[in-house]
């Protein structure tokens, strides 16, 4: 662990060094003690699907600590605060149609210049700071295409298909049996003097 | 056995989906979705091209939005940081707003048409104050063009194409401020006139293409000069003095500054009081106004001055417009009744006046912003957006009120929930609905939809059914309690009655007029509450609402209180009172007529007892014995509880009732500050006492209403998140017993700080706050259960009702409790937290979360529940336990706001509807959001997305069945019969 942190400052060392040129994670000491952290907002691997909400760069909002400072994102995805003090920060970005994780962003205050960061939500480390969504939000159920299954598996359906089954199923199952045996059951209930639900209900009335 | 099967049964249909989520096309069934700007601070008209008429406004909530000039639609609008205050804006090329915020040190572009930033600059400013932007005009290099932010002494060009500082200027004396900056036309060299210690004139000539300074000269004022300047031409200033009776004619040609004392009163006609000196550019004109009237004044020469018009009245004067080199255009509104006449002047000539009628609730002129357009045969017409006192904006046009907005509501500051009438026999509210014929229609294209069949043609006309359905706007009491009365109250005193039903303002009052009087100077409203909830004995009295108040900013100052009528709004009783208001506690007391008893403690901790009636009096004196309070003192570090006793320390007066401290819980301040507390809903309604669990055992719920919840924290853990180490950072929850001051429970989380948010219910507390170690959110729940009656296990007797559930809980006696805990890792930051709250407090709960991206997210209660374990028992699946996972899942579908965002969120309310499976829920920020919603689905009525039709078939279906099975065992037995 210890080596692997050393590795990352390191790494962190060089892009701190390349980003001179190159502003995507840069840390340039501001007036006095406060540093700039600046990062890239990336929808592109996201193609929108046309459903719901496109999401536009203008709405999006990138947030540190919770609220104590809001910026927002050039037409380019970069965004940037000033005079941030040393510490452990968090970004968070808004944005409607994507789930972004909350970034974790080390300043130290030993290493001027030097930054870390990290996905929260995963721990997995950032070489440079480009927040792209986790994934897209979709905020609304999608209908079941419409199907006749749909319609036979609704209470209405049921009933439907009970009736039918009552209808045309029953009567057969009749007919399979002997009219014969069929006489001679009905004789024997008869004998047994089984009542009937009509005798039944005649009886208690 | 069966009774637990059917529980499964039936949990396993709400397993089956989640608990909240709609379908596209049900967006604006319940729900009404309200964008708002806030009080108007700035105003900058773009009217380049004849198809975009727009204006750019900046408000104090910090929102910047463009708005549509003919309809007063918002095009684009952000919301700023809390601290990032706008200062200042501006257009440039064009094309850019350009923002100055957070006291001069951020400057910010945006795309006009589309809101889109298109760069931003920090000016490291090392220590802000007042500052100022210009855009200069004519500084091309290439085709660039450059704006200047002065700022105390230092001067920053900013390129307004990319955002990059090209020059700085740090004039580095002490005590300068810049105050005006100007570039003569065709010219490379930049003027800045600033003051040096408010007595010293100071002239800087800079280079406008490298900032570098190329002379300066400085002159000491005989007089103290104040900050408000008025340029009026290329080489003068007026300035006030600070005494604002002089003013100071300065002049600075050719680098020599020569100035002229002229008392006001030789100006000014009956000079009085204090005089305000109103921004101009150019011309050789400045504008004095005064308590008496307005005066508009022209310099000739070296120091005459000729008075050019005046108006009588003391108005609201717009800023000045330019209309061309020689002519400056000033609005001036005075204000009288319910109308205001508006004027215009150019060069203090009166060129046009109109009166304008304005309804009476929006209260008098605050700021007007002037803009002209040019008619078809090439003369000025005028055109002015107003600010009022209740923070609407208004465009007025050729003599009319073109548009108005109600941007007060971006500032509410509370919220209750009042009834509709009651529908009265032979009244009818609304005509009789369409046709069997359009019905049957209207239930057709519902099928279609519901079996994906529709085109979007139906769909469109499906929206558009819903939407104007009549029956969710009728302003009476429904059954099912979906229709309500939203009443807000908004920082700048005004009260406005919402519909649930789609919104819409049913009445609004300003009250701070009403109550202003010499006894009460400037009023200001605190809170409202319900003040008669007509139910049983009252029924045909209107319901009303208590407002609260203070004549004056201290909290010494006198209270008001007023009460009006919830149905009309009409004011039904005003009462300057004798005492001062610290805070009004809600009784769970009425009086005979159903007014609830509510008791004002003041300043000296005496407690006033209102409504003041001998029936009040006796209820209150009957319960007095078991009334308690407490007092949180946040600043102090403690909470105490006072019961209350006969007779106060300032008066005589039977409704007035003395304290008498019983208990106090002292944080230590060197390691333990509060930062939040939480307690119950006073009405909160809890079905059942008793949980059973997997197990058949039964646990009982510590219900009582006299639990607090409290949370401290370091001092070094009370700055935001990365000011703090997680070593020194702690958070410690408490639960604390109201009544008696017993510390129920206690609980340290290391590395934890705040914002702390925390809701309560029922037997549960859940709260929210920043884990340092893992750096994340986290959220707790604690469960308090009764161990006193844990023995009491007879699950037959419990569902029978005989067991004896009647005894109360009592806060006297010392109650075992036992509590259960569990934590999880939550993803966003909040911004503030709520439960719903049904009827009858069946329906499971599901708590609100207004989160970081103004969304609103309705968390089932089930995923923070202690019981929930990493591998739950086939038994414990069963009661729909949800195995463990360390972080709270996010669902999309359950974000109540689906795709809208409530701008600048800061309280969700929710309030139940008579049907038990659904609750209100409204959401206000800069926005408001409504919207119900049904936590265990609407398992007691039946959904919009019934099918009747789909029923209708059925049912005929069926008959036929019926009918030709009836005719086939007809025909059969005739067949038997003849055989």
């Amino acid at each position: 662990m210890e080596r692997s942190s050393t590795l990352i400052g390191s790494i962190f060392l060089l892009i701190s060094i390349s980003c001179l040129f190159n502003p995507i994670l840069a840390a340039a000491s501001g007036s006095g003690e406060g540093y700039s952290i600046a990062g890239r907002v990336k929808l592109d691997s996201f193609v929108t699907k046309g459903f719901g909400h496109s999401p536009k760069l203008s709405e999006i909002k990138v947030i540190l600590n919770g609220g104590q400072r809001i910026t927002f994102v050039r037409p380019d995805g970069y965004f940037s605060f000033h005079d941030v003090p040393a510490g452990t920060h968090l970004i968070e970005v808004s944005s409607i149609g994507y789930l972004f994780s909350p970034v974790r962003v080390d300043i130290s205050a030993r290493n001027p210049g030097k930054i870390q960061a990290a996905l929260t939500e995963n721990r997995r480390a950032l070489n440079e700071l480009v927040l792209e969504p986790m994934k897209d939000e979709q905020y609304y159920e999608i209908r079941e295409p419409f199907s006749i299954m749909s319609i036979v598996k609704s209470p209405m359906g049921l009933m439907i298909g009970f009736m039918v089954l009552v209808m045309f199923v029953f009567p057969r199952m009749m007919d399979g049996v002997d009219p014969e045996e069929m006489r001679q059951a009905q004789e024997q209930m008869r004998e047994r003097g089984i009542p009937s639900l009509s005798n039944l209900v005649a009886g208690r009335s | 056995m069966e009774a637990r099967f059917l529980l499964g049964f039936l949990l396993l249909l709400s397993l089956s989906s989640f608990a909240f989520s709609i379908y596209e096309d049900q967006v604006g069934l319940a729900d009404w979705h309200k964008r708002y700007i806030g009080k108007v601070k700035h105003a900058v008209f773009h009217t380049q091209k004849t198809g975009r008429r727009r204006v750019v406004v900046s408000t104090e909530e910090n929102a910047i939005a463009s708005l549509d000039l003919r309809t007063g639609d918002i095009f684009w609008r952000h919301v700023l940081g809390k601290n990032d205050v706008v200062d200042q804006i501006g257009l440039s090329l064009g094309k850019y707003v350009l923002t100055l915020s957070s006291q001069g040190s951020v400057l910010r572009a945006w795309n006009l048409p589309d809101g889109q930033m298109v760069w931003e600059t920090d000016l490291q400013i090392s220590n802000p104050s007042n500052s100022f932007l210009h855009v200069l005009g004519n500084v091309k290099s290439g085709r660039d063009s450059l704006s200047l932010v002065c700022n105390g002494g230092s001067i920053r060009a900013v390129s307004s194409i990319d955002g990059l500082v090209v020059w700085k200027n740090d004039l580095s004396i002490d005590g300068l401020k810049l105050k005006h900056v100007f570039q003569p036309p065709e010219s490379d060299t930049i003027y800045a006139i600033g003051f040096i210690d408010s007595s010293q004139i100071a002239l800087y000539h800079i280079n406008a293409k490298t900032g570098e300074l190329l002379k300066h000269a400085t002159q000491a004022s005989s007089v103290d000069l104040s900050s408000e300047t008025s340029a009026i031409s290329s080489d003068s200033l007026v300035v006030l003095d600070s005494s604002r009776s002089n003013l100071l004619l300065i002049k600075f040609t050719a680098g020599i500054i020569t100035y002229h004392k002229l008392p006001l009163s030789d100006i000014v006609q009956d000079f009085s009081g204090l005089a305000e000196l109103i921004p101009t550019k150019s011309n050789d004109i400045f504008v004095v106004k005064t308590p008496s009237g307005v005066a508009f004044k022209k310099v000739k020469g070296d120091n005459e001055l000729e008075l050019i018009g005046k108006a009588d009245q003391a108005g609201i004067v717009s800023d000045s417009l330019t209309l061309s080199e020689e002519e400056q255009a000033f609005a001036v509104v005075h204000h009288s009744n319910n109308a205001i006449s508006f004027q215009v002047r150019i060069n203090g000539r009166e060129v046009l006046t109109e009166g304008i009628k304005i309804e009476g609730h929006r209260g008098h002129v605050k700021r007007v912003f002037l803009n002209n357009y040019v008619r078809t045969d090439k003369s000025h017409g005028f055109r002015a957006l107003i600010v009022m006192d209740d923070e609407s904006l208004l465009l007025m046009q050729q003599g009319e009120v073109v548009w108005s907005r109600e941007d007060g509501l971006a500032s509410i500051s509370d919220a209750v929930v009042a009834e509709l009438p009651v529908e009265r026999e032979g009244v009818s509210v609304v005509e009789v609905e369409h046709t069997l014929l359009e019905w049957l229609k209207g239930h057709m294209l519902k099928l279609k939809g519901t079996l994906m069949l529709a085109t979007p043609d139906d769909m469109a006309a499906i929206q558009a059914m819903h939407l104007k359905s009549s029956e969710r706007n009728k302003m009476t009491r429904d059954h099912n309690g979906f229709r309500k009365l939203i009443i807000v109250l908004t920082r700048s005193g005004k009260v406005y009655a919402l519909h649930t039903g789609d919104g819409r303002i049913v009445w609004a009052h300003l009250l701070t007029p009403l109550l202003q009087s010499e006894r009460c100077p400037s009023p200001s409203v605190l809170t409202l509450r319900n003040w008669r909830v007509p139910h049983r004995k009252a029924l045909q009295e209107n319901p009303s609402i208590l407002l609260v108040g203070r004549c004056g900013a201290g909290s010494e100052s006198h209270g008001f209180h007023l009460i009006i009528d919830s149905y009309s709004g009409k004011e039904l009783e005003t009462q300057i009172l004798d005492h001062s208001i610290a805070e009004v506690v809600p009784l769970p007391l009425a009086d005979s007529s159903e007014q609830k008893l509510h008791l004002v403690i003041d300043d000296k901790l005496n407690a006033h007892l209102y409504p003041r009636s001998s029936d009040s009096l006796e209820v209150f004196i009957r319960e007095m014995s078991n009334m308690y309070y407490y007092k949180v003192e946040n600043a102090k570090g403690f909470i105490k509880g006072y019961a209350f006793k006969k007779g106060c320390s300032t008066g005589s007066s039977a409704y007035c009732f003395g304290t008498r401290e019983l208990w106090s819980v002292v944080f230590p301040s060197d390691s333990e500050r509060i930062v939040a507390t939480a307690r119950r809903k006073i009405n909160e309604v809890v079905h059942t006492q008793a949980k059973i669990m997997t197990n058949q055992d039964v646990m009982y719920k510590y219900i009582s209403k006299n639990i607090l919840f409290v949370a401290t924290v370091s001092p070094k853990a009370t700055g935001g998140i990365g000011s703090t180490a997680p070593d020194e950072a702690w958070l410690v929850a408490y639960l604390i017993d109201t009544v008696t001051g017993r510390i129920l429970h206690r609980v340290t989380h290391q590395g934890a700080q705040g914002p702390v948010h925390a809701v309560v219910s029922e037997n549960w507390v859940v709260y929210h706050y920043f884990n340092l170690r893992a750096h994340r959110y986290e959220m707790t729940v604690i469960e308090i259960y009764d161990q006193s009656r844990a023995d009491n296990k007879d699950v037959m007797k419990l569902v029978l009702g005989k067991h004896n559930l009647t005894t109360p809980i009592t806060s006297y006696s010392r109650p075992e409790i036992a509590t259960k805990s569990q934590s999880y890792f939550f993803t966003h930051s909040v911004k503030a937290i709520a439960v719903t709250t049904t009827a009858r407090g069946i329906t499971s709960k599901q708590i609100l979360i207004g989160t970081i991206g103004d969304q609103v997210l309705a968390l089932d209660k089930r995923y923070l529940d202690p019981r929930r374990t990493a591998n739950p028992s086939q038994e414990e699946k069963e009661e729909g336990i949800i195995p463990l996972t360390d972080t709270l899942p996010i669902v999309p579908q359950s974000y109540v706001t689906h795709t809208l965002q409530v701008g600048d969120l800061r309280g969700i309310m929710s309030f139940p509807a008579n049907l038990e499976s659904t609750t209100h829920v409204f959401s206000y920020g800069v926005d408001l959001f409504y919207t119900r919603i049904a936590p265990s689905r609407t398992y007691d009525s039946l959904t919009d997305e019934f099918s009747y039709v789909l029923l209708l078939i059925t049912v005929v279906v069926l008959i036929v069945a019926i009918l030709v099975t009836w005719a086939m065992s007809k025909k059969k037995d005739l067949q038997e019969k003849w055989r």
